[in-house]
Parts: structure tokens; sequence; C-alpha cells
């Protein structure tokens, strides 16, 4: 309904033009969305969704008028841009650990909980005051407690997330990265993440995403990318791109609950019935790399795609959801796909991290990065942000490759301030091929003050993930070219060299223990009062009210005996 | 005959030089009725106050979503709701339904939805933090979705539900709000004209004590139980294996699914849900602070959002047009160059990245101190005048 409209009025306006009509101008931003579905090898399936808004307009530029037009990209978003003078701006909440052993590299990797990394404009002089409004507003937009994010969990990187857009002065400055690993993810942050889209979750793509059967699956992330892109081939003008990415992997194999089988209407409780008519491209891409002979995919497609996505060159089934014969008769698509054989690419970059030590005063942090390259090494940087109250002592860091000391060409560190900011530790690191390197570092736990104590202190504080990017090799050329027709899974990250791609590797979150007070309240009320009153109050009472007298001890018995007889006879007693 | 014709006649003309005042009298009537209506918004504050990773704790939960769910349903819309929950029982890891919160055993109604806005939630939910809701006292960084933006033509609705005691109730376990502060709260609102009518409802034990101490005016209050008595929970569900509602806010709900947006239902069939026989504990109310009479209050003033329209068929001229926005000009004479993506990990430029440049402090009073002493040792023990050998 809407692209028709749409189509009228452009009709109208050439029809108009000659009569100086006053109609729209054609309209600068376009819509697309996808849907990437890959079988992993251990039996679960692995939905992309992607949603880019392009729109040809500037936010930050003073000669032009405040925009206030908004079609295709949120209003909400766009204020906070122009409000705050972003350049760019990730944010994503994840529910789950993403398992690289077990199901490889995401397309867009995200830690666990949320994670939130801004660059700002140049011209912006406070830049922490800007960030600590900006954490509350979108606290707002996306029903999460963003605004606990303060001082005491924000770094400024000096090495990583680099911008992912367009630019060329990288101040670090003007960088701030935080992340809440605590933080829920639910129904309430889907509701308004779904309403930025154009067509809401009402056409498109976004009808499959109902949160009952999203949320009952081994990981989801559902993420906003904001950042200037190429508008074209040429490269001479900024374009903003929004990009609205959910990943999920349903374990519905895993967890005993069917066959190796699968398809839109068991994953999503939905089918498809229609592209959103403000998209420009909407498509649905079936992974078939692996073993495309044992696939059995139903509706059958012969539209194929390659695509080379992180080193590897894979092959997808497309069905073009613009194009009415998808449907079908029933007017409905569901896909349907039932595999036999498993395939596994090895990741080539790994990360783990744990806590080693006893009791509640000293620990030690181990983070493991796995190398699994036959014979290529290569550099990776590693992030650590740790929070104030794991005192680190940098004199124990370590850094192992092969049982052998490897020493960071580049180190980092910024020592945590008490109560005012976290430690960071960045250090460039070169892996040994295929071989295992262990950073680990020691750390005491310290005493937080009663009233920093969260209402459940009994669970533990939270460590949040490190960091971990590397440019891997790449078995396979990867194409520098940026082009339109490119699928949105493979355009994300910007390729500068064919040998090598960019990722990034999230390791596991850390749950301490600190050392926790007992806060049962009849114990501290009875003891302090009890305390307060016999030391207090008793001895105050004693110096008022003693007083002393002289005591003569009691007289033996035979003179006892003789003083009662000498009463009874009326006679003056002994002594 | 000749007289029945002049009397008609006649009233016909009284009739027609009359009907103008009539009819305008009938219109002002109906302004006044629309101006001097009690209230023109209507908002709701919803808490649950379980404790955070108490999974039993899943009725309290239940029983604020299950307001939640009537009060949308009735009309009020999110932007004025301001939605508390302490714990997260949807998505929460022993959930053996996740994204689901259900009120009735055998998973008959889901109150959580697919389109629910929680506005704190876990540690947020705070005894400060809601009374800076309530008073309207918050950071000027707070955004409007967890604001209570009330003005004095408002009808709210507070519901609370949790664990309490006499003249107190928990906030997570670890913090309490007593029955005077709340009162306070309220006195502060209606000072700050934040509210035309207020209904407080509370289900916990010995609910009735927290409006014991309520002195400001157009407060109505209920409770689920009286001093003195436990509020009990109702139906376990086996396969969620927790209780899944309290019993006042069960039957409540019950009385609520029969209310539709033009309902007449009024307060008095509201006091008289669930009682003792359904309820054990005995619910009660307090409406002497209220100045209409109960029975003349429609459920629907405070639980739904019934918005008085005026239609009007006059057209309204918009003040200036809306400009294209400015093309850019001249883009094709000058030469531009090319915009370049960074580097993600330029391995040189960062091995040669120089230490940053650090923001000068002054010294601290720890060096000045050991600056001024050695300074005092040296003059001290050679003097003023032998300088001029040094320098």
């Amino acid at each position: 309904k809407f692209s028709q409209i749409s189509r009228s009025y452009d009709i109208v306006c050439l029809l108009g033009r000659s009569y100086r009509c006053k109609c729209r101008p054609p309209a600068r931003d376009q819509f697309q969305e996808e849907l990437v579905i890959r079988p992993l090898h251990s039996g679960d399936i692995y939905a992309s969704f992607q949603f880019r808004t392009l729109w040809d307009t500037d936010f930050l530029q003073e000669r032009q008028k405040k925009v206030s037009h908004y079609r295709l990209f949120p209003k909400s978003l766009g204020q906070v841009l122009s409000k705050f003078s972003v350049r760019e701006l990730h944010i994503s909440f994840t529910q789950g650990f993403w398992r690289t052993m077990q199901w490889g590299q995401p397309f867009i990797p995200s830690p666990p909980g949320a994670e939130l990394w801004v660059w700002f404009h140049h011209t912006v002089s406070d830049v922490d005051g800007n960030w600590k409004e900006l954490t509350n507003v979108l606290s707002g937009i996306f029903c999460a407690s963003l605004n606990f994010i303060d001082m005491t969990n924000t770094v400024q990187p000096s090495a990583s997330f680099k911008p992912l857009g367009l630019g060329n002065a990288t101040d670090h400055r003007f960088l701030r990265y935080a992340t809440l690993p605590r933080e829920i993810v639910c129904t309430e942050n889907l509701t308004p993440w779904k309403k930025l889209l154009p067509c809401g979750s009402k056409a498109g793509l976004a009808v499959l995403m109902k949160s009952e059967k999203l949320f009952h699956s081994s990981f989801h992330s559902q993420a906003v990318h904001i950042r200037p892109i190429c508008q074209d081939e040429q490269c001479t003008s900024k374009a903003w791109e929004l990009r609205q990415t959910l990943n999920v992997v349903f374990d519905h194999y895993t967890s005993g609950q069917g066959k190796k089988e699968w398809s839109l209407f068991k994953m999503f409780s939905r089918t498809l019935t229609e592209a959103c008519p403000l998209a420009s491209s909407s498509k649905v891409y079936v992974d078939i790399t692996d073993n495309p002979e044992l696939f059995e995919l139903s509706p059958a497609t012969h539209l194929l795609s390659r695509a080379v996505v992180l080193g590897d060159r894979r092959t997808y089934s497309v069905y073009d959801l613009t194009r009415a014969e998808t449907f079908g008769q029933l007017r409905s698509f569901n896909l349907l796909l039932r595999w036999k054989g498993d395939n596994m690419l090895r990741p080539l970059l790994h990360a783990e991290r744990y806590v080693a030590g006893f009791g509640l005063q000293t620990g030690e942090i181990h983070t493991v990065i796995y190398n699994n390259h036959p014979y290529r090494a290569f550099p990776v940087l590693l992030m650590d942000s740790v929070p104030w109250y794991l005192q680190l002592y940098v004199h124990t860091l370590t850094v192992t490759s092969k049982s052998r000391d490897n020493k960071p060409s580049y180190i980092h560190y910024q020592p945590a301030k008490d109560r005012h900011r976290p430690h960071l530790l960045e250090m460039l690191i070169q892996l040994p091929p295929h071989s295992m390197t262990e950073v680990t570092v020691q750390f005491e736990r310290a005493l937080l003050k009663w009233t920093e104590y969260t209402p459940d202190p009994n669970h533990g504080f939270y460590v949040g993930s490190s960091v971990v990017s590397a440019l891997v090799p790449s078995m396979v050329a990867m194409s520098t070219n940026f082009t339109q027709d490119q699928p949105l899974f493979s355009s994300f990250v910007p390729v500068k060299e064919e040998s090598s791609y960019f990722v990034r590797v999230y390791t596991e979150p850390l749950l301490v223990n600190l050392p926790t007070p007992d806060f049962s309240m009849p114990y501290n009320v009875i003891c302090l009062t009890c305390t307060v009153v016999a030391v207090g109050y008793g001895s105050f009472y004693n110096l008022l009210t003693r007083t002393f007298q002289v005591d003569e001890p009691s007289p033996p018995l035979a003179k006892r005996l003789a003083n009662f007889i000498r009463r009874i006879r009326g006679v003056p007693l002994l002594a | 005959m000749g007289y029945y014709s002049l009397l008609t006649t006649c009233a016909f003309i009284h009739l027609l030089v009359f009907m103008p005042y009539a009819y305008s009298n009938y219109l002002e009537n109906k302004a006044g009725q629309f101006f001097s209506s009690g209230h023109t918004n209507n908002w709701a504050v919803l808490v649950s106050l379980n404790k955070l990773g108490f999974w039993f704790n899943y009725r309290h939960v239940a029983n604020t979503l299950s307001v939640y769910r009537s009060v949308k349903r009735l009309g009020i819309p999110d932007s004025h709701i301001v939605l508390m929950l302490a714990d997260d029982m949807a998505c929460n890891y022993r959930n053996p339904k996740p994204a689901t919160v259900f009120s009735h055993k055998n998973m008959e109604l889901n109150v959580y939805g697919d389109d629910v806005e929680v506005d704190y939630r876990g540690y947020e939910v705070t005894v400060e933090n809601f009374l800076r809701v309530l008073t309207g006292r918050l950071p000027p960084s707070t955004p409007r979705s967890k604001r209570l933006l009330s003005d004095d033509r408002s009808n709210i609705l507070i519901y609370l539900t949790g664990h309490g005691g006499n003249g107190f109730l928990k906030f997570q376990d670890s913090e309490e709000i007593s029955n005077m502060e709340l009162a306070d709260a309220f006195e502060q609102m209606w000072q700050k004209r934040r509210y035309n009518e207020l209904l407080f409802i509370i289900d916990t034990c010995q609910g009735a004590s927290m409006y014991e101490r309520f002195y400001s005016p157009n407060l109505m209050a209920l409770a689920s139980s009286q001093v003195g008595e436990d509020s009990l929970s109702h139906q376990p569900d086996l396969a969620i294996g927790v209780h899944l509602m309290d019993k006042y806010t069960f039957y409540l709900l019950e009385f609520l699914e029969e209310v539709h947006p033009a309902s007449q239902a009024n307060m008095n069939d509201l006091f008289k849900v669930c009682p003792q026989s359904q309820c054990v504990s005995t619910p009660g109310h307090r409406t002497d602070l209220f100045q209409r009479n109960p029975g003349s209050v429609l459920i629907t003033d405070f639980f739904g959002s019934v918005r008085k329209v005026e239609i009007t068929k006059d057209t309204i001229n918009l003040t200036s047009s809306v400009k294209p926005p400015i093309q850019r000009s001249g883009s094709s004479d000058m030469t531009i160059e090319s915009l370049t993506y960074v580097d993600q990990l330029p391995v040189a430029e960062i091995i040669h990245q120089k230490p940053k440049q650090k923001d000068w402090h002054p010294p601290d009073g720890f060096i000045l101190g050991l600056w001024t002493l050695i300074l005092l040792v040296f003059f001290q023990t050679y003097g003023i005048k032998h300088l001029k050998h040094i320098f």
C-alpha cells in the first residue's frame, strides 16, 4: 500500500513539476530486510535477521536546518543522534553465550548482557556529560537499566573498537565503551526494538518475531548499529545506516525436542505472508554449503548466491519475498529443511576465560586464546575491563604461548580508581600458529561499603567479557568492493585487504564472590543494641548509683555463737 | 375547531421562538459538563515488591502484570503507565515457558503478553525511586517513560503488591517504606497538584495498615487484608511449580475481566470483590478522604482511560509550510576526495602509538610538602647569601 502511494506521488511529481506544484522531494532513504538461516553442525539452527535503513541526510551539519521529516528512519533515534552529536552508536542486548567451538563465528558478535559503545563527533566538548545523558535516554527507549552505566564501568579503549563507519580522524578521546553483564533481555526489550522498524511487526520478516519462541532458545541477541557509510561506489558522500540485527540459535534438536528437521513454522510459530511494502529488498538466505546433496529444501528454489563471509566461500539458496510467486498458492511461505550429515568448520580464533584460586581474598584471572590456524601467526588485540573491586596486580601479569613467555608488542594499562574508574588493560599479542596463549593476572577482592552491596550480594558480582579483536588470515580472497547488491550479512565489517578478515571474539563473563557481611537484620540489631546498652548504659548507671562501703569479713563460727549468747544476755558484743 | 387551531399555532410559534434558547442552553450545559468534568487523563503506577532471585515470588509479578493487562485493555496507554517489576520472571532460567507469566493454572492466561514495556526493573525498584516517581523529583536526564507526568486533572491508580507488615512494606527484602512516608508522599503530590483523585490498592499481608495514616484529600484506598491478617496465595501450577497469584488479585482480575470501557460498574462493586469466604482474609477500604460518593465513581475512572472527545467540523490552518531540505549544490563542480573506512586493526599504528598525553594536574599536596621541606632544609643549612655562589 505504501509503495503504491509513493509511486503515485512520484508520478504526480513528474507531471506536476511543469505546473510548479508543491510535491514531496524524491525519497532519499531505503529499507532492506533479510533473514539468513544456517544449520549448525550440532543440530541447532542459527537464524539471523538484519534490517537496514539507509538515509542520505546529515544530522550533524550545522548549515542545514534541523532534520524534522522522518520517513523510514525512526525519529527517536534520529533525535538522539543530533542532540548528542553521535558519530557511531552500537548497542546490543544478549541472552546466552555464543559457543564458538560448536557454532562457528557469528555474523555479528555480541557479549552476554548489554554492551554499548559510542563514537562522538569531534566537535563535542563534554564527552562524559553527553555519554551520561545518552545512556539515560537509551534506557528509556529500550526499557533497559542502561542508567546503571556510569564512570565506574565505562572505559575509553585506546586501540580497540575503531569506528566501523566512514571517517579519518580516530582520536580515542571521543570513544566510550561500557558493558552490563547482568542485564536481562526479555519481551520488554524486544517490544520497543520492533517498534523502530518501518513496518513494525505487522509485515515483512518481523512477523516471525514472536517472543515466546525467540526467548526459548540457547542464544538470543538483538542489536542496533548506526554509522555513516559510503552512499555509492565512488564514496564521495555519506549516508547514515541503521542496522537492526537479531540473532537466535534454536536448540530443538540438542534439547531433545525434535529431529534434524525444521521449518519456519516450527521455529517461529508463524509463516511469512508478504514482504514489508516499504522494503526495496526482502530476502531469505539458507546456507547450503555443507553437503548440498544431503539437504532437502522445500519449497525448492533455483536462485543461488555465493558470498565470501568470514573467510569462507559459502553458497546460499535465496528466496525473494518481493516476488509474489515465492508465496505460492497458499499465499504463505513456510521453509522446510531436513538434513543428515554434519560438517564442521573449525573456527580459527577462539577465547575462554575463567577465575582460578580459592577463598574470598585472592584469585587469578586466566584468559586463554586459541589460534587454530595450522601455519600462520597473527596478532590479536585483547581488551580487558575489570571493575575496581577486583584489584589487579599488574606485576603478576604473564603471557605465555607454548609454555614460553610471549611479550606483547603494545600494552596499555590504566589502573582503577576506587569507586571512580575500572581497570583497562589492552595488549597486542602475536599468536604463534596452532597454539594456545594464556594470559594470567592475580587480583585481590575488595571489601565494599555496606551500602554498595546489591540486594542479592550472595549471587556474586559480574565482570564483563574480554574482547579479542583480530585480523584473521583468510583461506579465500575477500572482496574489497562495496556494492549495493551485496547481501547484508557479508557487508557489515568494511574489508580493507583481501587476505584477512576482521573478527571479534567475546569471552565468558566472570561471576566472582566478594566477601559479604551478614545482612540478616535481627542478628545485627540484637548484637548492636545489646552491646550499646550493656557497655554504654551499664557503665553510666554504675558510675552514678554505685557507692562503696567498707565491708567487714564475717567472724568465725565460735565468735558468732558467743555474740548470739551475749545478745540474749544483754551484754555488749565482741568486736 | 378554530380555538384548537389557534392553540396549536400559538404553541408552534412559542416553540419556534424558544427553541433556539433551549438549544443554546443545551450547548452551554454540554460545554459546562465538558470543562467541569473531574479528570482529563489517567495514569497508573504498578509496583511489584518481590525479592530478587526468589523464584517463588512469581505471584507478585503475576499480580502486577494482571493489573497492567486490565489497565491497558481498558485504554490507558504505555506512556501513561509506570511499571516497576523487581525481578524478571518471564525470562528467568527457571521458567519452563520463557517469555510468559501465567495467572491461571493450566497456563490459561498469559498476562505478560507480546507488547509489554517495563519502566523500572531489577535493582531500579527501590524506595527512593518509587518516591521520586510519585513526587516527580527525578534527575533531569530521566527519560519520559520513567516519569509520572501527571497534572491536577489526572486520576492515578497505584497498585502495590509484595511482602509487608504492620505499618511497612518491604522493597526487595533490603529496604522498607513506612505508612507515614507513603502518606507524606501523597501529601506532597497533593500540594504540587499532581493528582485529581487517587486510588490506592495494596495486596500484601496486613495491607490495611498502609492506608491508616493518609491525610490528603481525594484518596481512596483498598487493601487485601486487615491488620493482623495475612494475605494468602491462590493456586499453584504443577508445571511451573509455584503459586501463580494471590487470592485478592486473582478475584480482582476476574472482576476486571468483566469490565469494558463503557461499563457502568462503580466502586461499590469493587469493594465487594473477594469477600472473606473466598479470600480468607478480610479486604478493607477507606473512603473518608474521598469527596465523591463511591457509588457514583466508575471503575473506568481509574482503571480505564475514557476520553471525552469534542468533534469539530472547522478547518484549521497550519502556521508554516514544510520547506524541502536544502539540496546539496555544486557537488559536481568541486572535486571531493573520496572518504575511506578506518582500518580496524592497524598493527603498525598501534605499536608506534605515542603514549596518551595526560592532562596536567597541579602537584599533589604530598609532593608540594616534600619540596617545601627540601627547600627549607636547604636554606637553613646554606643560608640565602650563599645562594649566589650556586646560581
